[in-house]
């Protein structure tokens, strides 16, 4: 069953890494007509589905069962960021998720309640994009995934091998299997609605959505990868371009 | 006789000291950027507790925004290069209305503040700006992270990045998308943002 999507993988990323040569800032954007294509059938897809669904999920069901809801679903997701961890070689973040699942699944009522996070065990998120970048492959271009959104090359691979490495969905059958992607249908609505005034000031209130969503999700990825701030001092190349836009500043 | 000249040296070098020290004894230093940013979001997080109305909030934020970052190099650096053809009765009042449109913008975020804090946690030089890290926690969200970058020239800060997402970027791309719905006309791009 995995093969071919593993086939699939190597394939697209043995592409990557021919192509991939590191953009450490900048906006690397050669598909930008077909990704201002998805952008818009996007924000269609929000404005006609996801925010009355969000809406009426939001204004139905009581915020407590949200937050728990949306916990299981982060909860589910653990076994696949310990998979990431190990594959990183992080050790230390392999066993305080590990501990961290533990916990929420048991004391915190299968997953109901988050009481690890206030035990010092908080959330400590991770996926294969994040792996393939300390393997050492670029973002790649920019791109936008119909439903999903923004992302890059590298991070769409990854996106797509979490699916498949999710030990979660293979113990799983129908129809449980079914209740952990409702669920995180939920969680997302959840999200949704809850940050609805930030998606919205970004989505339609801005003179160009397109490249907000592009430079926010761009900026944000690569600081949660570390690369802005900790490489600046060792590796110029790379984390200083970020501060390059202080330089000219005052000319 | 001797004294007259020691004297007169002593007023001469005293003058030389004047015209060379002000590099010296005016460096900006890490200390400072972050004694800046600690009072700014000392203000801050006053604002966000005084349980005033979001208008009111918005009118001390843009006075908190004048004191502590420059403005006029902001809005300079914002509006990119047709700033330099601008005149400069054209840029203030672009640097007025822009200053009011960040407030408005960024102070209705406010609301999810108030209750919550801003924590300064150190500072680091990179090249001429001092980047100043803060934690923002706010009830019920997991905390996250706030940097203020400090000009060691101008001694104000110049930017705000939260998690990783710089404002001046993305106030950059806003602003030209802006000025090129204004047809690149400085003063109908001034006037929509009233």
């Amino acid at each position: 069953m995995l093969k071919p999507v593993v086939l699939f993988v190597s394939a697209a990323l043995l592409g990557l890494a021919g192509c991939a040569a590191p953009v450490a800032n900048g906006v690397n954007d050669p598909y930008e007509e077909v990704n201002r294509g998805w952008h818009e059938t996007n924000i269609a897809l929000d404005k006609g589905l996801v925010d009355p669904v969000s809406t009426a999920y939001g204004t139905v069901v009581p915020d407590p069962l949200r937050k728990g809801l949306s916990n299981v679903s982060d909860t589910l997701s653990i076994p696949g960021t310990v998979v990431n961890d190990v594959l990183q070689f992080q050790l230390g973040d392999a066993l305080h998720n590990t501990a961290r699942f533990a916990v929420n699944a048991t004391v915190g009522l299968a997953g109901l309640f988050d009481p690890a996070t206030s035990m010092g065990l908080e959330e400590r998120d991770s996926d294969f994009g994040e792996t393939l970048h300390t393997w050492g492959v670029g973002e790649g271009a920019y791109v936008v995934l119909p439903l999903y959104g923004p992302s890059t090359e590298r991070d769409a691979v990854g996106l797509i091998v979490d699916i498949a490495l999710n030990p979660v969905g293979h113990l799983l059958d129908s129809p449980e299997s079914d209740y952990a992607t409702g669920l995180k249908v939920a969680d997302l609505a959840d999200t949704r609605y809850r940050y609805s005034d930030l998606y919205e000031s970004v989505l339609y209130d801005s003179a160009d959505s397109y490249s907000q969503m592009r430079l926010s999700y761009l900026d944000n990825r690569r600081f949660n990868l570390g690369m802005p701030v900790s490489t600046v001092e060792t590796d110029e190349t790379q984390g200083g371009a970020t501060y390059d836009i202080y330089e000219d500043f005052y000319e | 006789m001797s004294n007259l000249f020691l004297s007169r040296r002593t007023v001469l070098s005293g003058l030389v000291a004047t015209v060379a020290l002000p590099s010296v004894a005016l460096a900006f230093s890490q200390s400072e950027a972050e004694a800046l940013i600690n009072s700014a979001v000392a203000e801050i997080n006053a604002v966000i507790n005084s349980g005033k109305s979001e208008s009111a909030m918005y009118r001390d934020f843009e006075q908190i925004l004048v004191r502590y970052a420059d403005m006029p190099n902001i809005a300079r650096s914002v509006l990119g290069p047709p700033a330099r053809t601008a005149s400069a009765s054209q840029l203030s009042s672009f640097t007025k209305a822009f200053q009011g449109y960040i407030s408005r913008k960024y102070g209705s975020r406010f609301r999810e503040f108030i209750g919550g804090e801003i924590q300064v946690n150190g500072t680091q030089k990179i090249n001429s700006v001092y980047d100043v890290r803060c934690t923002a926690i706010l009830r019920g969200e997991p905390p996250f992270a706030i940097s203020f970058i400090v000009h060691e020239r101008s001694e104000k800060f110049i930017d705000l990045q939260i998690e990783g997402i710089s404002l001046l970027k993305s106030e950059r791309a806003e602003i030209g998308a802006m000025l090129d719905k204004a047809g690149g006309n400085i003063d109908a791009l001034t006037a929509s943002l009233g």
